[in-house]
C-alpha cells in the first residue's frame, strides 16, 4: 500500500521534531479567487490544509466561521466552485494535502458516491464531517477508503474510553482531538497541561503510532506552543477572523492570513 | 414498505440508530453524543418510573390545568353548514399553549440529571415562555435563544419570559428566526452540556429530543379521547383531526393516541404555513415537496437548495416559520397515515377573523391556519362529521400583527 499525502506530511514533521500545522479556512472567503490565493500563500508554512465547504446551518461552529461561511455563500459559492478550488490549488507544486470539512447534508444532497469521486478528481486527501459520528460513519469512511480518502474520526472529552476504542479501531491515519466542550472559536477554556493530559491518554489507546492525532479547537497564536508535543495542531477560527478584520480594514487578506501562518509555524518548529 | 406497527407507540418504533424509515437519527457533533445518550438513558428510566409518572400527572393537573377545555364551536358549525366543528381548547393550558407539557417534562428530567441550567429555543415565543415557567418552578435557571426577527415580532412572549426570570439571547444570523434559534442553542448546548439541560422547543432535533417532546405532548390525545368518548359516547365514525404543523408537536400529541384508527374513520389532517399568497417562500415542505436533507440533528423532508444550503422561509407565523418538520411527520407522510395541505398568510388571517366573529375564542395565528382548512372543508361535508381542531395557542402574543394586518 503507497503511504498517504496526509501521512508524509506527518512524517515530515515528526522528523523536524515539531507538530504538524494544520490550517482552516472556508472555500470562497471571501471570494473564490482571494481564497485560492490564500491557499496558495499559505501552503508555504501549513502542512496540512483544511478547508471548509460552508453550511448555512452549522450546528457546531463559533462566531468566526460561521461569519467566514456566510460571507462565502453570500457570494455565491457551490458545491463544485469547493472542488474547483480544490483542483487549481492542487496544480500547486508545492500545495500541501488537503482536508475537506463540512456538514453531511452537503455531501448527501451532492451524492455520496458523486462526492467522493469527485473528491478524488480534484485531489482531495481527507475528509471531516462534523455531524456524521462513528458509528453512523462507518460505512461512509469505509467508501472513503475505498476512494484512498482519509476519513478522520473526532473524539471529544465526552467520549468516554469503550467508545474512543471502538472509534480508534474504525480510524484512518489520523484522528482529532476536540480540545475542549466549545463551538470553534470559543477561548481555551482548559489549561494546555490538561488538553494535554488528555491527548497523552488517547494516544496511549491509540498505541498505532502511525494514526497521528491531532488537537483543534481554541488554539492560536498566543496557545499554541504549548501544544508542542502533539503530533498536529489545528487553527481555524483565528485565520477566519484575521480575513473578517482585513476585509474591515480594507487591507489584503492574503498578506495578513500568511503572516499569520507563518508566525505560528515559527512558534511551533 | 414501512408501515406503522399496532403494538407500540410511534415514538418507539424508531430503529437502534434512531430512524423512523428514512427520517430522523442523529447527526451531531461528537461531543454532543454522549449528553444526548445519557438524556435518552435517563428518559427511558423515567418513563417506566411510577413516581416520576404521578409527579408529571400532578404538575399536569394542578399547574398546567388538564383536561383543556373541549367545545363544540356551533356558530361557526351553524355559519359554515356542514360537518360539526370542535375545538380542542389547548391554549386554555397555563401559559397559552400546548408548548407547557414538553417544557413540564424537560424541567422535570433536567432536575433528575441534577442540572441547574436549562436553555430552550423558540419561534414564536411560547416554547421559550412555557420553559421561562417550568424552569421558575423547579428552581433553573433558564436562558432561551430567539431569533431577532421574531424578538420583534411577538413582543408579549418575550415580555413574559423576562418577567419569569429567563434571559433572552437574540440570534443574529441568517434569516434571524427558529431556524437560527435552534441552531444557536444548540451550539451553546455542545459548548456546556456538562451542567445544561437543552429543551427543544418542537418534536424536531436528535432522536431523543423527537420523543420526549412528542412523549409530553400527547397528553392533548390522552385528554381528548376520553372527552370524545363522554361527549359521543362513542369515537365518531367520521372524525377530522385538523391541526397546524410547524416542528409538529401540538399536531403530534394531539393524534398520537388516535394513531392505530382506520384512516378512513379518523382522519388527519397538518397544515403547514404556505407563506404569503404572492410569496415563493413558505415554510410547507411537506406540502411543496421538498427534499429529504438534515436539519438539527436529523434527516427529514426540508426547504433546502440543490447544494443543501437551508433555504430561509417566510411565515406571518413565527411559531409555523421553520425549512424542515419533525421525522414523525415525514413517516406519517410517507406512510399515508396522515394528509398534509398549506394555508397562506392571508388564509390563516381570514380564518381568524371569521372564528372570533362567531366564537369566544381567539386562536393564534398557527392554529388559524388549521381553522383555514377546517373553514375549507366543512361546507362540503356531510353533518355527522365531526372536525376537531387543535386550538393550540392564545392570539395575545399576536396582537401587534393582528392589529396592524386588520386593523383590530
Ligand atoms: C401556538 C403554537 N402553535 C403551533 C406551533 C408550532 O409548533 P408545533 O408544530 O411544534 O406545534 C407553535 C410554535 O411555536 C405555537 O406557538
Amino acid at each position: 500500500m503507497t503511504i498517504s499525502p496526509i501521512s508524509l506530511a506527518f512524517e515530515k514533521s515528526k522528523k523536524e521534531r515539531r507538530p504538524a500545522l494544520l490550517t482552516y479556512t472556508v472555500a470562497g472567503d471571501n471570494t473564490k479567487k482571494k481564497s485560492l490565493e490564500i491557499l496558495n500563500s499559505i501552503s508555504n508554512y501549513a502542512d496540512i490544509c483544511e478547508i471548509g465547504f460552508p453550511h448555512n446551518t452549522p450546528i457546531a461552529d463559533g462566531g468566526q466561521i460561521q461569519t467566514a461561511s456566510y460571507r462565502a455563500i453570500k457570494n455565491g459559492i457551490k458545491m463544485r466552485d469547493v472542488f474547483q478550488i480544490v483542483k487549481e490549488f492542487k496544480k500547486n507544486k508545492n500545495a500541501k494535502p488537503v482536508i475537506l470539512m463540512g456538514y453531511y447534508n452537503m455531501i448527501c444532497q451532492y451524492g455520496q458516491n458523486k462526492f467522493l469521486k469527485k473528491c478524488k478528481q480534484v485531489g482531495v486527501n481527507g475528509l471531516i464531517v462534523v455531524d456524521l459520528p462513528w458509528p453512523d460513519n462507518i460505512n461512509f469512511a469505509k467508501k472513503c477508503r475505498k476512494n484512498s480518502i482519509s476519513f478522520v474520526q473526532l473524539l471529544s472529552p465526552t467520549t468516554s474510553k469503550a467508545r474512543m476504542k471502538k472509534i480508534i479501531s474504525n480510524s484512518h491515519d489520523m484522528l482529532y482531538y476536540i480540545s475542549m466542550l466549545s463551538t470553534t472559536g470559543e477561548k481555551l477554556k482548559v489549561s494546555p497541561r490538561n488538553i494535554l493530559k488528555n491527548y497523552v491518554k488517547i494516544k496511549k489507546i491509540i498505541k498505532n503510532r502511525k494514526k497521528n492525532l491531532v488537537i483543534g479547537f481554541g488554539i492560536t497564536s498566543k496557545n499554541i506552543s504549548s501544544f508542542k508535543s502533539s503530533d498536529g495542531c489545528v487553527v481555524g477560527s483565528e485565520i477566519c477572523k484575521k480575513i473578517s478584520k482585513s476585509i474591515k480594514n480594507r487591507q489584503n487578506p492574503v498578506t495578513n492570513v500568511s503572516n499569520m501562518v507563518k508566525s505560528l509555524k515559527s512558534k511551533i518548529a | 414498505m414501512i408501515k406503522i406497527k399496532k403494538n407500540k407507540l410511534l415514538i418507539d418504533q424508531h430503529d437502534k440508530n434512531g430512524f423512523w424509515g428514512k427520517f430522523g437519527g442523529n447527526f451531531i457533533p461528537e461531543t454532543l453524543k454522549k449528553p444526548v445518550e445519557d438524556l435518552a438513558i435517563l428518559f427511558e428510566k423515567l418513563r417506566k418510573d411510577k413516581k416520576f409518572i404521578r409527579e408529571r400527572d400532578y404538575y399536569f393537573k394542578n399547574w398546567v390545568g388538564s383536561p383543556t377545555p373541549f367545545v363544540k364551536l356551533e356558530n361557526l358549525t351553524a355559519h359554515l353548514g356542514g360537518a360539526q366543528i370542535w375545538a380542542k381548547v389547548v391554549s386554555e393550558a397555563n401559559g397559552g399553549a400546548h408548548k407547557i407539557y414538553n417544557a413540564t417534562v424537560h424541567s422535570l428530567i433536567a432536575k433528575r440529571a441534577g442540572k441547574k441550567y436549562i436553555v430552550g429555543d423558540t419561534g414564536a415565543g411560547y416554547a421559550g415562555k412555557m420553559l421561562s415557567m417550568a424552569a421558575k418552578k423547579f428552581g433553573l435557571k433558564c436562558k432561551i435563544f430567539m431569533g431577532a426577527k421574531d424578538i420583534k415580532r411577538q413582543k408579549p412572549n418575550c415580555d413574559a419570559m423576562r418577567k419569569n426570570g429567563a434571559e433572552i439571547v437574540p440570534v443574529y444570523t441568517g434569516s434571524q428566526t427558529l431556524v437560527d434559534a435552534v441552531s444557536e442553542c444548540m451550539r451553546y448546548w455542545v459548548s456546556n452540556c456538562l451542567t445544561t439541560s437543552m429543551c427543544v422547543g418542537s418534536t424536531v432535533g436528535p432522536n431523543i429530543f423527537v420523543k420526549i417532546c412528542g412523549w409530553s405532548t400527547s397528553q392533548i390525545s390522552r385528554e381528548l379521547i376520553l372527552q370524545i368518548k363522554e361527549e359521543f359516547g362513542e369515537i365518531p365514525k367520521k372524525l377530522k383531526l385538523i391541526n397546524c404543523v410547524g416542528g409538529g408537536s401540538s399536531s403530534f400529541g394531539f393524534w398520537n393516541e388516535f394513531m392505530h384508527y382506520n384512516k378512513k374513520q379518523i382522519e388527519f389532517i397538518g397544515v403547514e404555513a404556505g407563506g404569503p399568497k404572492k410569496s415563493k417562500r413558505h415554510a410547507a415542505p411537506l406540502t411543496y415537496g421538498s427534499k429529504i436533507g438534515i436539519l438539527h440533528g436529523a434527516a427529514q423532508y426540508v426547504n433546502q437548495n440543490t447544494d443543501g444550503q437551508i433555504e430561509e422561509t417566510e411565515s406571518i407565523s413565527a411559531g409555523l416559520d421553520y425549512p424542515g418538520v419533525s421525522p414523525l411527520h415525514c413517516f406519517l407522510k410517507d406512510v399515508k397515515r396522515a394528509r398534509y395541505t398549506a394555508a397562506t398568510d392571508e388564509e390563516a388571517l381570514k380564518a381568524y377573523q371569521l372564528v372570533t366573529k362567531y366564537e369566544n375564542l381567539n386562536p393564534s395565528l398557527e392554529p388559524s391556519h388549521a381553522f383555514a382548512e377546517a373553514i375549507k372543508i366543512a361546507p362540503k361535508l356531510s353533518k355527522d362529521t365531526i372536525i376537531i381542531v387543535n386550538s393550540c395557542g392564545d392570539a395575545q402574543k399576536d396582537r401587534d400583527i393582528l392589529r396592524k394586518r386588520l386593523g383590530k
